[in-house]
């Protein structure tokens, strides 16, 4: 019942508040010590627990680097694990200060839920999960295929519009959890589990047998993944903002976690810039000078993260693809901190 | 010391009263109608500065969104339904498959519940203890677990399409459901329908009349063979003359699932079991205390008329331990309704999965679909308490109590 409750406290607010939610997150978050970081229920690669309960992931990481920002530690972070359908109530209702959970960015979620997108920390695209012993080939033969599906996701209403402009049938079976969904597709109530491509690596993992299942080649939607803010202070969407880009930025500029100490004493302008050396951009920001700083030493740039988390480093082993920067033939592009 | 005299509670709530505004005339009148502005301007302004906070926030809010289209498709709708309808048609679709597992379940969970309770009160040792071990092990343990018990370790262990269990050619069970041929109704449809509407007002008509003769002059008539001849007969007449009134649609299969027929999916199935073995676990246990209640004088009296054991219970037992029976009994209706929003763990489409879930997250509007729920289940409730009370009166005037 987390989510009634949730929205009690959104209605609550909404309808004692006298003015508009307060524009001063960095202070409170401040205040409170902690920054607190909406996340997934358990998703590999991008937020989830391990046996001794410490987050990691993708996700993860973008609230680690601000708190590294915030209090230079990292650790100074309460994750919220929340369903699909409950994320957007926690962020309004001032549960969560960011949310960070493998949400796409979509024009309606963009204005009607009182919120922005920051940026997006993984370009991903929808996709089937099919057993192998089923000889599919392609999504195109899954005509009549009953299909497991999470439900409060962008991916129900991609999967009615690919099957219903494919001409073909299909009987969809929505779950509360990604949980749920993955054993009720394990226990062969459906053919299909669909979902973003890179969530079926994720769950494939979890699977009794990974290597009897296959992700089909097609990819139906796009799904860039983001962080998200309440509307109304500006300053925090700020630095959520150019917490992300810091990290592109890092990456592109050569900063890794090993010799971030050594670049700091670079006497390249740009460099100086971003280390804070020269000028105050961090200050500007809110923060300190050395915030890129604090970023690159607690969690690495953002191509290091990848790695670690859903890359060639880890279990997922997902290739770069759309995700390597731009000027390596991905699409990942920050603007520049100057 | 001095004494006073005690007065009586009466002249105490007498005075609350009239403290509280119990007063008579004019003066209680305008300030019951002062406190009642008052509300509602409250109210008022409560909706008006919540609607101005979220318009500040840029959060949507109002009822619009009920005529935007909903974009995805549901595995189970009582009424026609597809992704390019509104989300309006969405709540009725998840409102219909709430009830629809609501009253089947009610219905399941009172026969279960009054047959355990029967057999717990039955003389046979090894009929009371099973009945005493099923309601013991049921209600205690949790229902979500249940729910999931038979979603997923029984109707999950059920083969494959391709391997379904096959009766007759044309029903089909796998763990894709129970799919069964269609009826489709042919030109004899109408007349047939018709046919066995008289048939059964006439054996309605023929059963009164017997009982009333019965009542009267003690006469008692045998009505049960008359009735089933109409039931048969006139049906009957009606095939040979207008042709048969449906043929029946058989599923095929046709790749991964079976075309034609209808199907019933195995999450509604799983729900309905849980939700009516669980509550038929407490309604046992209320029907007997019911039963129990009933002095046992009142059998004894039964038995010396001359009564069998069967007509003393269904005439003089019973109708007594219903008015015991009847309000807890409503409880554990309201208690299923509310329960079957447990559905969305196993996939099942009820108004909290596709309404309060899909269509939230969709749209955002977390106030106004948390709102509607919830005055939906209210509703829900209110009407079947009203139900039960109206049936508990009428209990009570047909024994003149």
């Amino acid at each position: 019942m987390k989510r009634v409750s949730l929205v009690f406290t959104l209605a609550f607010a909404a309808a004692f508040s006298t003015q508009a939610a307060s524009a001063q997150t960095l202070k409170t978050v401040k205040d409170r010590g902690m920054l607190s970081c909406g996340v997934s229920q358990g998703l590999p690669g991008f937020s989830s627990p391990d046996d001794k309960g410490n987050w990691t992931g993708l996700d993860v990481d973008v609230c680690r680097a601000m708190a590294a920002v915030i209090f230079n530690d990292p650790t100074k972070v309460k994750f919220v694990p929340l369903s699909a359908k409950d994320r957007f109530t926690a962020l309004q209702s001032g549960e969560i200060d960011v949310l960070s959970r493998n949400t796409t960015w979509t024009l309606s979620r963009d204005t009607s839920l009182g919120a922005n997108f920051t940026g997006v920390t993984y370009y991903d695209g929808q996709g089937f999960l099919v057993k192998k012993s089923l000889k599919v080939n392609s999504a195109l033969e899954l005509n009549s295929a009953s299909v497991c599906v999470q439900t409060g996701t962008t991916t129900e209403q991609n999967l009615a519009d690919y099957f219903k402009s494919n001409n073909m049938k299909y009987e969809v079976i929505a779950f509360g959890t990604a949980d749920e969904t993955v054993k009720a597709y394990e226990s062969g109530r459906c053919d299909v589990f669909t979902s973003d491509v890179s969530q079926l690596y994720a769950e494939r993992l979890k699977l009794a047998n990974p290597a009897d299942h296959a992700v089909l080649p097609e990819v139906i939607s796009k799904e860039p993944l983001g962080p998200m803010v309440r509307h109304g202070d500006d300053q925090w969407f700020d630095l959520v903002k150019w917490t992300l880009f810091a990290m592109i930025d890092a990456e592109e500029l050569g900063i890794t976690q090993k010799n971030v100490d050594d670049m700091a004493k670079s006497d390249k302008p740009e460099l100086k810039r971003v280390f804070g050396t020269d000028g105050n951009l961090g200050e500007s920001l809110g923060v300190t000078k050395d915030w890129v700083a604090r970023i690159v030493k607690a969690v690495g740039n953002y191509g290091e993260s990848f790695d670690r988390n859903v890359g060639a480093g880890s279990k997922l082993g997902i290739a770069r693809g759309l995700n390597q920067l731009w000027n390596k033939g991905g699409i990942q592009y920050a603007p520049p901190i100057r | 010391m001095s004494t006073e005299p005690r007065s009586p509670p009466s002249q105490f709530a007498a005075r609350l009263r009239h403290a509280l505004g119990g007063r008579a005339g004019w003066n209680g009148f305008v300030l019951q109608i002062v406190f009642v502005a008052a509300l509602v301007w409250i109210g008022y302004e409560i909706v008006a500065n919540a609607r101005a906070n979220l318009e500040a926030q840029r959060i949507t809010s109002g009822f619009g969104f009920l005529n935007n289209t909903a974009g995805f498709d549901v595995s189970q709708n009582l009424i026609p339904y597809s992704g390019s309808d509104t989300y309006t048609r969405v709540f009725l679709v998840g409102l219909l498959n709430t009830l629809l597992v609501s009253i089947i379940g009610i219905f399941f969970a009172t026969v279960i519940g009054f047959l355990v309770a029967l057999g717990r009160l039955s003389p046979n040792w090894l009929l009371s203890r099973i009945s005493g071990g099923y309601v013991e092990l049921i209600r205690n343990l949790p229902l979500l677990f249940q729910i999931l018990f038979w979603y997923l370790a029984v109707l999950a262990a059920l083969p494959n399409p391709r391997q379904s269990i096959s009766l007759f050619g044309s029903f089909f069970l796998s763990n894709r459901g129970l799919v069964i041929p269609r009826p489709i109704g042919n030109p004899g449809f109408e007349p047939f329908a018709f046919a066995l509407l008289i048939a059964m007002v006439a054996a309605i008509l023929l059963w009164r009349y017997a009982r009333r003769q019965h009542f009267q002059s003690g006469r008692v008539i045998t009505v049960w063979p008359y009735a089933l001849g109409l039931l048969a007969g006139l049906p009957l007449v009606s095939v040979l003359i207008f042709g048969t009134p449906v043929s029946f649609e058989v599923p095929v299969l046709k790749g991964f699932n079976f075309a034609g027929g209808s199907r019933v999916i195995p999450e509604f199935v799983a729900l309905t079991l849980a939700l009516s073995t669980y509550t038929a676990a407490f309604i046992a246990e209320i029907v007997r205390a019911g039963i129990l209640s009933v002095h046992k004088g009142q059998m004894e009296a039964g038995s010396s008329l001359g009564l069998h054991r069967g007509a003393v219970l269904r005439l003089i037992v019973i109708p007594q331990a219903l008015r015991v029976i009847l309000p807890p009994l409503t409880n554990q209706y309201l208690n299923l309704t509310k329960n079957s929003s447990l559905a969305v763990a196993i996939g099942y489409p009820d108004l909290v999965s596709v309404f309060a879930g899909t269509t939230l997250s969709q749209t955002g509007q977390a106030i106004e679909i948390i709102g509607i729920t919830m005055g939906v289940y209210l509703l829900i409730s209110l009407v079947t308490s009203a139900i039960m009370s109206f049936y508990g009166w009428r209990i009570g005037r047909s024994m003149g109590g």
